[in-house]
């Protein structure tokens, strides 16, 4: 079971009273991308923040069952969040790069690891830039204020500002949304590039970019995993009529 | 409705024509001339303070000549306050009883005795003149400027009065070469308004009590806004935030009673009012305006800059220091701003706590006398019209000039790059 890099055993998540995530099974393999699609408030986000414990900030969260990554359980009392959180980075569906200079955001995550070598952290931003396919847009104004880029660009960014901590799984919540289609196509290819050296999780609402970019697809609906499987199995056939309603547009 | 019918004009002239709402003209008008008034009202009080000190501009040369003579002619130490033998000695700056014959009633540029019609505001006699003596108090208890039983150093002037006159006669032609020294000693025969030792003396102040005060208040804001839990932020915030309305002549009865007497046993300095009480004092009323206005600026620094530094394996404090402090850099900024201002101007914690003693030295445990607390002490005193008063007048458009100066220099200057520096270009 190598090429599994993500075990989901029962996780069922509660925000206070309300169980928003209902027994939720899935294994997710390395190396791969993975789609997480289904209807708004289904509870795609509220997963995909399971993966690295961002929902730890919200206090009235509570979850049971198991999240095994590489087959340690990350919900155990032994295990460090900031360590989980280094190895699993995430992109937010609204980019949200610092208010500081393009490469004091790039350089963040290795500055806070403890490296301060001027030349380490110019190799850094360089190499997360260009594997952000942005470095040729940016080079010459890397002293700038991240906030006056235009959207596509922060949120290629914020993808720069995750590779350069190097994390071994990237989660990406909606990346596109607020992109105009070239920008998402950049940010597709990426994610197609990405994959050799990391797994990663997607969410959208775009069928088409769900079928182009990802290997298998998850269809959730109302808090539980209805349907897992190859993309183009999702697609093509699926076995439940819920998945199929969905994906072809006459849900409701 | 009837959009369907297509003969129906919807855009017409007279529908879109433009109307004349009263109320959001009357609206905006009052809150625009309420806006311009306080303006104005600031504006006007710099203008009469401003006014105030004129005098000393245009008089400054005779002033200066007469006081040459003065001091020419009495060559005993007439700014000994306090410190003189016999009530015969006794100059008529002494708060005490004096004897009317000897009395020099408030001459500040030294006019011959003969001459002399001091303060006869309508026609008083010399003899029933009894300048500055409030009460018949006896020279013994006379303590001047010792607040709550503390034995203050009598200030006893250097017995400089002949070299200085030399010194005077050579070079002082305008009143900035008095107000540029360091002797500020305005009662007297031979009155001097040196502001530096003032100046010196403010700025130690404010310097210490920011010390203290800034990274206290900025930390206690970091905690609350980044840490704290919903109900501890909830009780916390409060209660600092009433401090800022405790007044601060309890600050400073604190001060004088409590802390003066606490932080000489740890320190053992000589003087038990000094630089050092008088900015922990000033600390304790600054720390709540700064912690307030800190606090907000942190908070509403937007989540998402939180998660994303979270996200990327920062720890809880690493996201404080290196993500949420910087981005609430300019509130803070302005928050530390307010708290230079309360301290610069704050009247009765230095009258209190400071031992208001117009020393030039940069030691933090002498006693200093700042500029608002030279006003408080001694506008009462003063004569209208003369230099004493219009330098104190000066003093005020001093603060005022330094209040702007600061919020001038911290908006277009450091504010700027403060942003530049930590949130790129
Ligand atoms: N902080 C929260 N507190 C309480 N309930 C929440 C919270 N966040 C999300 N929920 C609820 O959990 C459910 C799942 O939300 P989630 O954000 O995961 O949906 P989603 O699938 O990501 O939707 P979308 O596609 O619109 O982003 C929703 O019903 C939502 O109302
Ligand atoms: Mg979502």
């Amino acid at each position: 079971m190598k090429d599994i890099k993500i075990q989901v055993n029962d996780l069922s998540l509660y925000y206070g009273e309300k169980k928003a995530l209902k027994e939720i099974t899935m294994q997710v393999p390395a190396n791969k991308v993975t789609a997480l699609i289904g209807p708004s408030g289904c509870g795609k986000s509220t997963f995909l923040r399971c993966i690295n414990r961002m929902n730890d900030l919200i206090p009235s969260v509570s979850i049971t069952g198991q999240m095994l990554v590489e087959g340690v359980d990350i919900y155990d009392k032994n295990v460090d969040v900031v360590n989980i959180r280094k190895k699993i980075g995430m992109v937010f569906q609204k980019s949200n790069p610092f208010p500081k200079s393009i490469y004091e955001n790039v350089a963040y995550g290795s500055r806070i690891n403890g490296i301060n070598d001027k030349r380490e952290l110019d190799e850094i931003v360089e190499t997360s830039l260009r594997q952000a396919a942005i470095w040729d847009e940016l080079k010459d104004r890397l002293g700038d204020s991240a906030l006056g880029l235009s959207g596509g660009q922060q949120q290629r960014l914020c993808i720069a500002r995750t590779l350069a901590v190097s994390p071994d799984i990237i989660l990406m919540d909606e990346p596109a949304s607020a992109l105009d289609p070239i920008s998402t196509s950049k940010i597709e290819e990426l994610v197609h590039e990405l994959k050799e050296q990391y797994t990663i999780i997607i969410v959208t609402h775009n069928m088409q970019q769900a079928a182009r970019t990802s290997d298998h697809t998850a269809f959730f609906y109302m808090g539980e995993l209805i349907e897992m499987g190859k993309t183009n199995d999702i697609f093509t056939k699926p076995e439940k009529k819920q998945t199929e309603d969905y994906i072809t547009g006459r849900f409701g | 409705m009837n959009s369907q019918i297509p003969s129906k004009q919807n855009f017409t002239k007279e529908s879109l024509k433009k109307q004349f709402r009263l109320s959001e003209f009357l609206a905006e008008k009052i809150i625009s001339s309420v806006a311009f008034l306080s303006i104005a009202i600031i504006f006007l009080i710099f203008i009469f303070v401003f006014k105030e000190s004129l005098p000393i501009f245009s008089q400054g040369k005779e002033s200066v000549k007469t006081e040459i003579q003065q001091s020419a002619a009495s060559n005993d130490k007439p700014e000994s306050y306090g410190g003189s033998e016999t009530s015969a000695e006794l100059q008529p700056e002494s708060y005490g009883g004096v004897e009317k014959e000897e009395l020099q009633p408030e001459s500040y540029g030294g006019v011959e005795k003969e001459e002399l019609q001091p303060e006869s505001y309508g026609g008083v006699e010399k003899e029933d003149l009894q300048p500055e003596s409030y009460g018949d108090v006896k020279k013994e208890d006379l303590q001047p400027e010792s607040y709550g039983g503390v034995e203050v150093e009598p200030l006893v002037a250097d017995d400089n009065s002949a070299e200085s006159t030399e010194v005077k006669e050579e070079k002082s032609n305008s009143i900035w070469d008095s107000l540029l020294t360091a002797d500020w000693v305005p009662v007297s025969e031979n009155p001097r308004f040196g502001l530096l030792s003032l100046l010196i003396g403010t700025l130690k102040v404010t310097i210490i009590s920011m010390l203290i005060a800034g990274p206290i208040a900025i930390l206690a804001a970091l905690y609350t806004a980044c840490f704290a839990s919903k109900r501890t932020k909830e009780i916390i915030k409060p209660i600092i935030e009433m401090l800022a309305a405790f007044p601060s002549v309890v600050i400073g009865f604190f001060a004088l009673m409590v802390m003066a007497t606490f932080f000489q046993d740890i320190f053992g300095y000589d003087s038990r009012l000094n630089a050092f009480v008088g900015g922990i004092a000033m600390a304790l009323a600054s720390i709540p305006i700064i912690y307030t206005i800190s606090e907000d600026a942190l908070s509403s620094v937007p989540k998402t800059y939180t998660e994303a530094s979270l996200a990327l394996g920062a720890n809880k404090w690493q996201t404080a220091f290196y993500v949420v402090l910087p981005a609430a850099t300019p509130g803070i900024f302005a928050a530390l701003l307010l708290g230079v201002g309360r301290v610069f101007g704050e009247t009765m914690i230095a009258l209190m706590a400071t031992g208001n003693a117009a020393l030039m030295s940069a030691n933090p445990f002498e006693s200093v006398r700042t500029f608002a607390a030279t006003i408080g002490a001694e506008m009462a005193e003063t004569v209208f019209g003369e230099t004493h008063y219009s330098v104190l007048f000066f003093i005020g458009s001093l603060l005022f000039i330094f209040s702007f100066g600061l919020n001038a220099l911290a908006e277009f200057y450091v504010k700027g790059r403060l942003i530049k520096k930590f949130q790129g270009k």
